[in-house]
């Protein structure tokens, strides 16, 4: 099972002939992903060598590579001003997920393709994120397979590095799948979207959220942990210390007014019964204890 | 990034979105120029107002009706210097007056929750919005914005109508909000809003005061927009790091910090924070706290490092430095590389203590590599959690 992604998932990579995607589809061949195909409508028709991963064809469009491999997954290494073109050509294609890892997105362009995906069947990941991975069966971004193997616990974070810290914390245990959704103001997946996945999932019994100051997010997924959400789940928060009105490096990650607090997210969270721990270390720890109890 | 007024009436000019005359001045002398040029436009009055970007700036003094030149100039003496919460007033505008019937508000705006953007509007607007949204929150019209349509005439009629505007009134408002969308589109704006959006004695609809929120990720559409950054107020320590392109916020605090990613970089913050708090508790002294926010990204070259801390070093607070890098894609090696190549690059010009905590991919390598240099001044620690607590100490010395 896992969520999102899984060994059945075949893979393209849109971008994949640049520097970034060359290297990303390299360690996602390495982690076992089946990569069907990249997109580049000016090398159409080649292939790419990858070291013991053979040969990767190389389409026009992400409708073509679709119809030669079936393909379900996209990631995406576009350039930010590229991006919302490619997204949208994905979204037309019809592709179920598409995993958009480009930074630096304009926040326009994101609110308009991810409006454009409404009604439509595309499930998006990011942008300005590292993607998914279900370790073990599949790896759709830049996750390091190398942190944490499979097991049963199921994370979701705003931050690239805090979920390669917390899965790292917590290797011992390994994951049913770990995604990072991005700190971007408009992302497609939300925190709801990852624990209504964990929730339905028989592979996951635990699931840790990481969020960050900015926004409601946290505050929102709090109310549905309270409603709808019947595993244990232990939380982090990042950004106690940020100042007002400055952006801390994600473009999402300001604090504006008395709103997007960190204080106000955690109260949210221990509020809904979720466990918040201070620092990372001690938000694995809290995953720790209920991973012994659930052992009972 | 946040625009001046002065710079907002521009935009909306360009666009066509109805303001009245106005020119920026630095000077006393400055400003009573201005008021000849645009007072003879408007029967001598003017409206001298301070350039800050923070509200409240008219209960603070900073706008002042001027009934003559000499006036505008008094006035500007006044104000031009003066410090509305924080704000040090540089530069002042001399906008033409206008006699006022009703004031009213409207601005559009990203709607993170809701993942689109949102117009509010009002026929009561000069007044606190955020209060006015609290108290009468029936009083302020919230319609929905779907980015891929915008305010065409239809929504700009809809967001009218819900704030209660007859059908003449409307009709002559509702043209300029579809050019305020202009703005909001055309210069890949996050926050576009008029407070107040008046109706002179003579009918006009006029876009009487602007504040402008522009997306920096849109840069690439908008070289123009750099010509629009405040560079005389930035930090210089946050000015330097963005020529070198690194993601830098200062702080007040006296421990450096190096990450990786943003999310970790904010955590090391608070860990760091916490453990400030306790070494302080243990001491008696004031307690350590963060210095500054600086995420290096997923590369951490020595070249980079060696600018990260050029930077932190540079910040007279800063008493130690904490350096903590997760290894995902980036090896650890690579990072103690750069951390080695970095101080060697400095020489004598690293001169604080530098504790790193190194996990994830090669570590063992990354530590092998620090340890077998054993520079003076750096030392090594194996949780995040330990290393805040020694940074916290070295700075507390």
């Amino acid at each position: 099972m896992a969520i999102f992604l899984d060994d059945s998932s075949k893979v393209i990579v849109q971008g994949m002939t640049g520097s970034e995607g060359m290297k990303h589809t390299q360690l996602m061949l390495k982690a076992g992903t089946q990569i069907v195909g990249g997109v580049n409508p000016r090398k159409a028709g080649t292939e790419v060598e990858f070291d013991g991963g053979g040969k990767v064809p190389v389409f026009g469009t992400v409708k073509e590579a679709m119809a030669a491999t079936g393909a379900n997954v996209s990631v995406a290494f576009v350039p930010p001003k590229f991006a919302k073109d490619a997204a949208i050509e994905s979204i037309d294609a019809q592709i179920p997920l598409l995993v958009i890892i480009t930074e630096g997105i304009a926040v326009k362009d994101s609110a308009e393709l991810y409006n454009y995906s409404l009604g439509k069947k595309t499930r998006i990941i990011g942008p300005n994120c590292p993607g998914i991975i279900s370790p073990g069966k599949s790896n759709a971004g830049i996750i390091p397979a190398s942190i944490a193997g499979p097991g049963r616990i199921g994370l979701v974070s705003k931050s690239g590095t805090l979920t390669y810290q917390m899965m790292y914390e917590l290797r011992e245990f390994g994951f049913s799948s770990a995604i990072g959704i991005g700190g971007d103001p408009v992302i497609g997946t939300t925190h709801i979207d990852a624990l209504a996945a964990f929730e339905a999932d028989p592979e996951t019994d635990a699931i840790v959220m990481i969020g960050e100051i900015g926004g409601d997010a946290e505050e929102r997924a709090a109310e549905y942990i309270k409603a709808h959400v019947t595993k244990p789940v232990v939380g982090y928060v990042a950004g106690f210390t940020a100042p007002e009105g400055k952006t801390m490096g994600h473009a999402g990650a300001i604090v504006s007014g008395s709103s997007g607090t960190a204080a106000a997210k955690q109260e949210a969270l221990e509020a809904a019964g979720v466990k918040v721990g201070k620092t990372p270390s001690a938000t694995a720890d809290e995953m720790r204890k209920i991973m012994k109890d659930l052992k009972k | 990034m946040d625009l001046f007024e002065y710079q907002a009436r521009d935009m909306f000019e360009a666009h066509g979105v109805p303001v009245l005359a106005g020119k920026t001045a630095t000077t006393p002398e400055g400003a009573k120029a201005a008021a000849e040029e645009i007072g003879a436009t408007s029967g001598g009055v003017t409206v001298v107002k301070a350039q800050v970007k923070v509200g409240g700036r008219g209960k603070a003094g900073g706008v002042k009706v001027a009934k003559s030149a000499d006036e505008a100039q008094q006035y500007a003496e006044q104000i031009l210097g003066m410090d509305i919460k924080g704000h040090t007033v540089g530069t002042v505008m001399i906008a033409q007056g206008a006699q006022i019937a009703e004031e009213y508000y409207f601005s559009v705006l990203l709607d993170r929750t809701n993942r689109r953007y949102l117009a509010m509007c009002s026929k009561e607007g000069g007044v606190e919005i955020e209060k006015l949204a609290v108290e009468r929150p029936e009083a302020l019209a919230r319609v929905a914005v779907d980015p891929n349509v915008g305010i065409d005439a239809a929504k700009a009629k809809e967001i009218v109508d819900e704030a209660g505007f007859d059908a003449e009134l409307g009709a002559k408002i509702a043209p300029v909000l579809t050019k305020l969308w202009d703005v909001y589109r055309e210069e890949d704006a996050t926050l576009v809003e008029v407070n107040p959006l008046v109706q002179t004695t003579d009918g006009k609809i006029i876009a009487l005061d602007g504040k402008v929120t522009l997306d920096a990720n849109a840069d690439f559409r908008h070289p123009e927009h750099a010509t629009l950054e405040d560079k005389a107020s930035a930090d210089p320590l946050e000015a330097a790091a963005k020529e070198k392109g690194l993601n830098y916020v200062k702080l007040d605090g006296d421990v450096g910090i190096i990450g990786n990613g943003a999310g970790l970089v904010m955590s090391t913050l608070d860990v760091v924070a916490y453990a400030g708090e306790k070494v302080g508790a243990e001491t008696g002294k004031p307690a350590p706290q963060p210095a500054n926010f600086l995420d290096i990204g997923g590369g951490a070259s020595a070249e980079v490092m060696a600018n990260g801390l050029g930077i932190i070093l540079g910040d007279e607070q800063v008493k130690s430095v904490f350096v903590n890098v997760f290894g995902g894609i980036t090896a650890c090696d690579a990072v103690a590389n750069g951390i080695v190549g970095a101080l060697d690059k400095l020489g004598d010009g690293a001169t604080k203590p530098l504790v790193v905590r190194l996990d994830g991919n090669n570590v063992e390598e990354g530590r092998r590599i620090l340890a077998e240099r054993n520079h003076p001044l750096v030392s090594i620690e194996e949780t995040m959690d330990g290393a805040a607590a020694k940074a916290a100490t070295l700075a507390a010395k």
